[in-house]
C-alpha cells in the first residue's frame, strides 16, 4: 500500500511532466503566430563599442557569439531566397570591433556583403570597408588582400584597383606567388576567362571551407559554359557569314569547325543551337552563376550545389 | 608556511570541497565546453576559437563566482558557527588565521582550475584531432586567470573580515567589474585635469586591473606572449594580493569579536 508521501511523489511527478509537455506544445504554437521577422531583425544594441565594454574583456567570446550570429542571419535570409540584409552589415561591425583579427568574418562577411541580392547583401561598398578594415588590423595577411581584390574583381568590376589591391597583397611577407601573377593578369586581360579560371581556380586551392571550395567548383563550371557558348556563337557567326545561311543544326556547325564531336556542357549534356544563333545549355538550373547560354525569359532558381568536385 | 596555516589551508580546502555548489559549478562549466563544439558547428570556421574563448571565459567566470561566494563566507561564517573561538582559543594567531583561509581558498580554486582546463582541452583535441605547439599558450591564459583568483580571494577575504556575506559579495563583484574597465578608467584619468585628475588616477591604481590579466582572445589568436609579461603580472598580482591580505589582517586583528 502505497504511504501518502510516495502518492505525493507520483502526483508531483506527473504534474511536473504534464505542464511541461504543455509548455513545450504552447511555445511552439506561439512561434507560429509571432511574425519570425520581428525576432530575426533586431539588433538590440547598436554600438559595438558599448558592446565591447559590456563584455567586461571577454571580448573574444563576444566576437564568437556575434560571428554566429551573423552567419546563422545570413544562412536563414538566404535559405528564404530574401533580397534584405538590413542587419548584415551592423552584425560584421559589431564582431570585427569585439575581435579585430577574426579572419572568417573578414573573409567570409565581404562574401555574404558584396553579392547582388539574393546570393548577398548587395552591398560592396561596405564589404570593401570592412576588407580595409581587416587589413588595417591584420596587415600581414595576404589572404584578405585576395579577398579586396575579389571583391572589385567580380562585383564592381574595377579591374584597375583589384590589380593595385593584388598588387599590395603581393608585397605582404610569405604572400602567395600567385598574387603578383594575378596583379598582372588583371592590369593587362582582366574580363578575360582565364583571368577569372585563374582566380576561381586559386580560391579552390587555397579555401579550407568545404562550401567556399564547392562555390569556387561552381563558378569554374560557370566559366567553362560561358567559354563555350561564347565559342560556339562565333562560329555561328562565322558559318553564317561564309555560307551565305545560318547551320541546319549543331551537327552541321560541328563538322563545318573541325570540332570532334557535339559540344557538351560539364555535366555532359549536350550544347542546344537555335535558328537565330544562340547556344544554349540543356538544365540551365545546374549552373547557378552561368551568365551565357540562358533561355530568354529565364528566372534563376535557388543555387544548387553539386557534390562533385 | 607555519604548521599552523598549513592545517588552517587543508580544513578549508576540504570544506570547500564538501560544498555541493562547487562540483555543480565545475560540472556547468563542462557542459559549457561542450556546448562549444555545438556553436562551433553552427558557424563557421571559428570551432577553435569558440572552444578557447567559450572555455576560458568559463573558467574565468565560474572561478570567479566561486572566489567569492566561498571567499566571502570564510571568516563570517566562521564567527555565525562560533568555531572561530575555538580555533582562535588554540596556539593561533589571528593573521594565520586569515592566511590559511587564503591559501586554502586559493588551493581549492587552482585544483578547481586544473579539472576546468582538462575539460577545456579535452574539447580542443576533439575539435582539432590534435595539439600544435601555439596550443601551450593557453597555459599561460590559465596561469593568468590564476592569478586573477588570487587577487579576488583576498578582496573578499578582505570585505569578510568587516562586512557581512551579502555586502561583502557585492563589493567583491563590484571591484571585479571595476577591475575590469581599468584600462577605460586609466584613460579616464588621461583626459581629466585638476583634482578630478588625481582622484580618477589614484582610483584607477587602487582598483585591480583585471583587463592586464585577460589574455584569453589574444592566446585564441596565438599571440605570443612575452616572458616579461608574465612575470610583471606574476608580481603584480603577488603584490596587489598582499596588500588586500594585509588589509585584511590588519582589521580582523583590531576586530571585537566578543
Amino acid at each position: 500500500m502505497k504511504t501518502a508521501r510516495q502518492r505525493t511523489t507520483i502526483i508531483a511527478a506527473a504534474s511536473l511532466a504534464i505542464s511541461m509537455a504543455a509548455c513545450i506544445l504552447l511555445l511552439r504554437h506561439i512561434d507560429r503566430l509571432r511574425p519570425q521577422a520581428s525576432i530575426e531583425d533586431v539588433l538590440y544594441i547598436n554600438s559595438p563599442k558599448t558592446i565591447k565594454r559590456a563584455s567586461l574583456g571577454f571580448d573574444g567570446l563576444m566576437a564568437c557569439i556575434y560571428w554566429t550570429r551573423t552567419v546563422q542571419y545570413f544562412g536563414h535570409r538566404h535559405f528564404d531566397y530574401a533580397h534584405t540584409y538590413n542587419e548584415l552589415a551592423p552584425l560584421l561591425e559589431i564582431t570585427t570591433t569585439l575581435d579585430p583579427h577574426l579572419l572568417p568574418a573578414y573573409q567570409f562577411g565581404a562574401s555574404f556583403l558584396a553579392p547582388k541580392p539574393p546570393g548577398g547583401a548587395g552591398q560592396p561598398e561596405r564589404a570593401i570597408q570592412l576588407m580595409e578594415y581587416g587589413i588595417q588590423n591584420n596587415p600581414d595577411n595576404w589572404q584578405l588582400y585576395y579577398n579586396l581584390g575579389f571583391v572589385y574583381y567580380t562585383e564592381l568590376k574595377d579591374y584597375r584597383k583589384a590589380s593595385e589591391v593584388f598588387e599590395r597583397g603581393s608585397n605582404v611577407p610569405n604572400a602567395h606567388p600567385f598574387m603578383k601573377i594575378l596583379a598582372a593578369q588583371m592590369a593587362m586581360h582582366a574580363g578575360d576567362f582565364t583571368t577569372a579560371r585563374m582566380l576561381w581556380s586559386a580560391t579552390y586551392e587555397t579555401a579550407r571551407e568545404a562550401t567556399i571550395r564547392q562555390n569556387a567548383v561552381e563558378h569554374l563550371r560557370a566559366i567553362q559554359v560561358d567559354e563555350d557558348v561564347t565559342h560556339l556563337e562565333a562560329l555561328f557567326t562565322e558559318f553564317n557569314q561564309r555560307n551565305g545561311r545560318p547551320p541546319a543544326s549543331m551537327a552541321e556547325l560541328v563538322a563545318a569547325a573541325h570540332l570532334k564531336g557535339i559540344p557538351v556542357d560539364p555535366d555532359g549534356d549536350a550544347y542546344k543551337l537555335t535558328p537565330d544563333g544562340r547556344v544554349l545549355v540543356e538544365t540551365p538550373d545546374d549552373f547557378p552563376f552561368i551568365t551565357k547560354g540562358l533561355p530568354p525569359g529565364y528566372k534563376p532558381g535557388p543555387p544548387k550545389f553539386h557534390s562533385h568536385s | 608556511m607555519s604548521p599552523r596555516i598549513a592545517y588552517i589551508a587543508a580544513n578549508t580546502f576540504r570544506e570547500a570541497v564538501r560544498d555541493r555548489v562547487l562540483y555543480n559549478l565545475i560540472a556547468f562549466t563542462l557542459l559549457l565546453s561542450g556546448a562549444a563544439i555545438f556553436v562551433g558547428q553552427i558557424s563557421i570556421d571559428i570551432e577553435r576559437l569558440v572552444v578557447i574563448n567559450l572555455g576560458l571565459t568559463a573558467v574565468s567566470l565560474f572561478g570567479v563566482v566561486i572566489a567569492i561566494f566561498i571567499g566571502i563566507g570564510l571568516v563570517s561564517k566562521e564567527i555565525e558557527k562560533r568555531t572561530l573561538y575555538t580555533v582562535l582559543s588554540r596556539p593561533v594567531r589571528r593573521w594565520e588565521f586569515i592566511v590559511g583561509k587564503f591559501f586554502g581558498l586559493a588551493g581549492t580554486l587552482v585544483v578547481n582550475t586544473f579539472f576546468m582546463a582538462i575539460g577545456v582541452f579535452g574539447a580542443l583535441l576533439y575539435v582539432t584531432h590534435k595539439f600544435s605547439k601555439p596550443d601551450a599558450l593557453i597555459l599561460v591564459a590559465l596561469y593568468f586567470i590564476i592569478l586573477e583568483f588570487l587577487v579576488i580571494c583576498s578582496l573578499a577575504l578582505l570585505f569578510s573580515s568587516f562586512s557581512s556575506p551579502l555586502l561583502s559579495a557585492v563589493f567583491a563583484f563590484s571591484l571585479f567589474v571595476i577591475g575590469s574597465f581599468a584600462d577605460d578608467l586609466r584613460g579616464f584619468a588621461g583626459m581629466a585635469h585638476g583634482l578630478t585628475r588625481w582622484v580618477a588616477t589614484g582610483a584607477a591604481y587602487l582598483v585591480p586591473n583585471f583587463s592586464a590579466l585577460n589574455v584569453i582572445s589574444a592566446v585564441a589568436h596565438q599571440q605570443p606572449m612575452s616572458s616579461q609579461l608574465i612575470l610583471q603580472n606574476t608580481l603584480y598580482a603577488l603584490f596587489y594580493s598582499a596588500m588586500a591580505l594585509s588589509g585584511a589582517v590588519l582589521i580582523f586583528e583590531r576586530r571585537n569579536l566578543k
